[in-house]
């Protein structure tokens, strides 16, 4: 098993941590944290599978790297969105217990 | 969902572990069982990296072989950034300074880490040409020390315009998409840069994003770009 595939693994591994947490919690701002440790695991399995010949294939970090400055600005309107929820209806969750 | 007591609820907690763990295997399975010898594009890139201006394969393909997708990357930042400006329309929820007299500690660290962050900033981006670095980098440390500077309640002086302030934050888009834009009607393709000045094109799209990804990321901590102050 090469250290690449270690890596994809990791990033499956945490993929799948983050989906859980999105479908489990209710709380918005783990939802947010939930999702942003999906978008890590994508980021681990797109940069590990393309290094498992052993050279890092500078295309795949590219993408990556585009991506991790969209997921945060993504993380940072997602957070802005949820406080004007707070400011708007005074909730952080999107329960609907009718 | 009407009617789940607490007893579905737990059922339902566990129902999504248990595929959450299935999906991990198959996920896992997957992973191991796809051939190794992948079909790559390192090679590609290293036949072409004479004709792309940089001498560093990710910044070649960031910005000359996949410039397409940097460019849509900064327009996403933007549409971040519009988002925001929409939903600012109150004060009530904006990040209000803190009151208290600045911290010492932090005062002190800010006037040493500030300078510092900016000129590793500009190193950063130099280096984007040769070794690992570039705009993105560059633009994180400016926005780290924007936050610094925000929190230790010395909120940036260099822009106190509004108006200046937006032209920052559109600047990076607007010059990366009129060099696209300036090859297109050239003759060649949209963001085919000509091979002789591929180099300095790059250096100065590279600034500009710099400096509107700093103060995009800033923008959106501080939730409010042009907030007046007392």
């Amino acid at each position: 098993m090469s250290a690449g595939l270690l890596y994809a693994l990791a990033g499956g591994v945490l993929f799948t941590l983050g989906m859980h947490a999105l479908i489990v919690h209710p709380h918005l701002l783990r939802k947010i944290l939930g999702f942003n440790v999906m978008g890590s695991g994508v980021f681990l399995v797109l940069v590990g599978l393309a290094q498992r010949g052993g050279a890092a294939d500078p295309v795949a970090q590219a993408m990556v790297l585009t991506g991790i400055v969209v997921a945060v600005s993504v993380t940072a309107l997602s957070c802005i969105l949820m406080r004007r929820l707070f400011a708007l209806e005074r909730t952080t969750t999107l329960d609907e217990q009718d | 969902m009407s009617g789940s007591g607490p007893v579905t609820g737990k059922a339902l907690r566990h129902l999504v572990a248990v595929a959450s763990l299935l999906f991990a295997l198959t996920l896992g399975w997957v992973m191991i069982d796809l051939p190794t010898p992948a079909a790559g594009l390192s090679d590609m890139v290293e036949r072409r990296l004479g004709d792309s201006g940089v001498r560093h394969a990710v910044t070649a393909v960031l910005l000359n072989f996949r410039g397409y997708d940097t460019l849509l990357e900064i327009a996403v930042l933007l549409l971040a950034v519009l988002g925001m400006l929409a939903l600012r329309h109150s004060d009530e929820d904006t990040m209000q300074a803190p009151a208290a007299a600045p911290d010492p500690l932090l005062a002190a660290m800010t006037h040493v880490l500030v300078p510092l962050l900016v000129v590793v900033a500009g190193y950063l981006l130099w280096a984007g040409a040769h070794r690992a670095g570039g705009a993105f980098q560059a633009g994180a440390l400016l926005a780290a020390a924007g936050v610094l500077l925000q929190l230790g309640d010395r909120p940036l002086p260099v822009l106190p315009a509004r108006a200046l302030q937006r032209t920052g934050l559109f600047l990076g888009f607007a010059v990366f998409l009129a060099i696209a834009l300036g090859a297109f009607l050239g003759g060649g393709a949209l963001l085919q840069y000509p091979r002789a000045w591929a180099g300095e094109l790059i250096l100065l799209v590279e600034s500009t994003l710099s400096l509107s990804i700093g103060l995009i990321l800033l923008s959106l901590f501080c939730g409010s770009p042009a907030r007046e102050r007392p």
